[in-house]
């Protein structure tokens, strides 16, 4: 007996239909067939773009010729490339560094507050995050920029001489980390807090019984439940912080000297501003192998530790 | 079955009537308000509002009468501020995006092969209104060929700007030297490098810094590029020889050792905005930039804008070299309405058009086409009136207009020019108190890499 509408002998049609059905039954081909945007967004959004600059990086400047790595012998020999990676690793690492640190102990603060007090100061501490990152960029180059800056106002009317801060190579560094870590310590803040109050309060009461201080709290409790939580948004910031943009950009464009030039401006600078965008991909692909090292060394312990708890 | 009876049946009268019917139907078309097709420019985002009204309702007046759809989209471009930039590399690899594009300095040296060839407009223009400027003519050719038509729009030169007082004070009257109307004087001939050098103590004495930067940034480079071709020193020779100890860069050099410490202290780290702050504030006696900075103090600061006086930059051994930041318009070869594009652009840039957007602009923009030096716009411009009068460069200012880092080849020049060498080595000498060896050494390093590549 065949189908009406298809001509299909209903066994064979059957049989058919309930193999369809058992694979779409089937979690996995569920799980598969709802991944495949988001297979095709990393495809064309990371994949793709990713092996093309490393076409793009072995190209000439006019893009006509295959050079093969000598883009990159030559960012090798090149002093002005040298800052750029020291200046970049003294960046990031510095600014992560304080980041940790600073939203460690905000969210110390913050878990300690109760109530309504606490949602006041969280929304107040998550301002800096929040706000576009080029305006309050430019709001600091106001307080700090040499000539007519608010902080050089009150250094004069205080009778100390007005410091150009972007000017010199130490104080421009200093100040790029300082707005870097002004942005983004809320976000430290705000992971650490919400593992922190995952934490079992009779852990800190049985510690208060048998005589902890505040700080061996930190060490024996607070530390060990969030060493992963650390290690990931570490990871996470570094990423971000390496490619920043914006903030050296708008503070300094890499003056004095290129001494605060880091990946991403100087890739900008030799890609786009001077037209050679090899070299300027090849500056940029730097980034990779380095973030990778930091990645190993993070990843492997957090897989560590969650082999252990298991 | 019935059509293919048909079909067959079809007479060589009715195939005749067919045919007759199908050749006149252009002739019965009606005229669609877009009859000519579409185009999408991405020009500059003019730093002056009001000219940039102007230029759309001119845009939408040629798009009705020629009846083509015309889009456009304003682009900025400057300091930290590079939507412009980014936008032609875009499209420049993905060959799609607006049919015709604004381009600034080096920018078409660097796409020209994605451009078409324009010496039919430009030629054109030249034959109707006289010669193009020298320096926009070096940036916008390729092997004798022009990629791009330079503009009006956003093109800036950037001259002297001082304060009257200040000068006066110093025994020098520069409206005398440069008065509001035609002519050479006697005193021009004194304001010079070497007195420029005489007056920064002078100016640091009096609380009056010059607000000249050694940034990295364009403002910083230009003044330094005209400095160089002052006294005819160039890091690159125009062959494409390093030139870096020649006897002119070390002149210049140590012109900047001297210069540097009666700068601001925060010279080395000044953007575009830096000097037009140090101007508005009253900190400063003397910048060198288009009269934007004039134009602001005139809103923000009426009295020192009434103390203000525009003109060129000193003279050197060599030549009185004015800074100069042309735009272009180039039209990408992946373009599909390039007649239309060139029609407008041609359109554009006639006198009546260049008039109106030079008058938006408050006289900012600086046509390339030098016989339109003289729109009136200059002349009224004030307080003071005529502080702009000898902003453009006139016959009689025995200036040059200045691409920096030329004479070297526009391959190796835009590189000079976008990571600021000569103003990273000028840093290097007077801020980081690094030896003239090692500087030189820097310098020849960096630039082998950009011959190289």
């Amino acid at each position: 007996m065949a189908d009406a509408t298809t001509g299909f002998p209903a066994a064979a049609l059957s049989t058919r239909t309930s193999a369809l059905h058992r694979l779409a039954r089937r979690r996995s081909s569920i799980a598969f067939a709802m991944c495949i945007p988001l297979f095709a967004l990393i495809l064309g959004m990371v994949v793709y773009p990713f092996f093309y600059s490393i076409y793009l990086s072995m190209l000439s400047r006019d893009m006509s010729r295959f050079i093969g790595l000598f883009n990159y012998e030559y960012l090798l020999t090149s002093e002005t490339f040298h800052l750029v990676i020291f200046q970049s690793c003294l960046f990031a690492v510095t600014a992560v560094f304080f980041k940790a640190v600073i939203g460690f102990i905000l969210a110390h603060v913050m878990h300690n507050i109760h109530g309504r007090d606490q949602r006041v100061w969280r929304g107040l501490l998550l301002v800096p995050w929040v706000i576009p990152p080029a305006l309050s960029t430019l709001g600091w180059w106001w307080m700090i920029s040499g000539s007519y800056s608010a902080i050089n106002w009150i250094l004069v009317h205080l009778g100390i001489k007005a410091v150009p801060w972007l000017a010199l190579t130490g104080w421009a560094r200093f100040w790029v980390i300082v707005v870097n870590v002004w942005f983004g310590a809320p976000f430290f803040m705000i992971m650490y807090l919400a593992t922190l109050k995952s934490v079992p309060d009779q852990l800190y009461e049985a510690a208060a019984i048998d005589g902890a201080t505040g700080l061996q709290k930190i060490r024996y409790i607070s530390l060990p439940l969030l060493q992963n939580v650390i290690s990931i948004t570490v990871l996470f910031s570094l990423i971000v912080t390496f490619a920043n943009f914006d903030i050296v950009e708008i503070l300094t464009a890499g003056a004095p000297a290129n001494t605060t030039q880091v990946f991403a401006t100087y890739a900008f600078q030799v890609g786009i501003g001077a037209g050679n965008i090899p070299m300027g991909s090849a500056v940029s692909l730097f980034i990779f192998p380095i973030l990778a090292i930091f990645a190993i060394f993070i990843l492997r312990g957090v897989n560590r530790r969650s082999r252990e708890a298991m | 079955m019935n059509i293919r009876k048909s079909a067959g049946r079809l007479s060589r009268r009715d195939a005749l009537k067919a045919g007759v019917a199908a050749a006149a139907l252009p002739l019965v078309h009606v005229r669609t308000a877009h009859a000519a097709g579409s185009l999408k420019l991405a020009f500059w985002d003019h730093w002056v509002p009001a000219a940039n009204p102007v230029m759309k309702q001119l845009v939408a007046e040629w798009g009705k009468k020629n009846k083509v759809d015309v889009t456009l989209d304003l682009l900025s471009a400057g300091s930290a501020n590079s939507k412009l930039p980014l936008t032609q590399a875009a499209e420049a690899l993905s060959g799609t995006g607006h049919d015709v594009m604004a381009f600034s300095v080096w920018d078409v040296q660097h796409y020209h092969e994605h451009l078409i060839v324009m010496d039919d407009v430009v030629d054109g223009l030249i034959k109707q209104y006289g010669p193009m400027d020298p320096a926009a003519q070096y940036m916008a050719q390729v092997k004798g060929h022009w990629m791009a038509l330079p503009t009006s729009v956003g093109s800036q030169y950037k001259p002297a700007c001082g304060r009257i007082s200040f000068f006066k004070s110093q025994g020098i009257d520069v409206e005398s030297w440069y008065p509001a109307k035609p002519g050479a004087t006697a005193g021009a001939k004194d304001w010079t490098y070497a007195e420029m050098l005489k007056l920064a103590p002078a100016a640091a004495k009096a609380g009056l810094h010059f607000g000249i930067g050694i940034g990295q940034t364009s403002d910083s480079v230009d003044f330094s590029g005209g400095l160089m071709r002052a006294y005819g020193a160039a890091l690159v020779d125009a062959k494409g020889n390093i030139t870096v100890r020649s006897e002119p860069v070390m002149e210049v050099l140590e012109y900047m050792q001297k210069l540097v410490p009666y700068l601001p202290a925060d010279t080395a780290s000044y953007n575009d905005a830096s000097n037009n702050r140090a101007l508005i504030s009253g900190k400063s006696a003397l910048i060198f930039n288009p009269p934007s900075a004039w134009f602001v103090a005139r809103r923000d600061a009426p009295k020192v804008a009434a103390d203000c006086w525009t003109f060129p930059s000193p003279v050197g051994p060599k030549a009185r070299a004015i800074p100069y930041d042309p735009f272009f318009w180039g039209i990408w070869k992946f373009s599909k309405n390039q007649a239309a594009a060139k029609e407008l652009l041609t359109w554009l840039q006639q006198r009546p058009q260049v008039q109106k957007l030079c008058d938006a602009s408050a006289g900012y923009d600086i046509p390339p086409l030098m016989s339109m030096h003289n729109f009136n716009i200059w002349s009224t411009e004030g307080p003071p009136v005529g502080t702009v009068y000898n902003y453009p460069i006139r016959p009689w200012h025995d200036s040059v207009s200045n691409a920096s880092c030329t004479p070297a080849p526009p391959r190796i020049a835009s590189q000079l020019f976008s990571n600021a060498t000569f103003n990273v080595m000028v840093t290097k000498l007077t801020k980081q108190n690094q030896k003239m060896k090692d500087v030189l050494d820097w310098a020849e390093h960096e630039i082998n890499g950009y011959i190289n590549m």
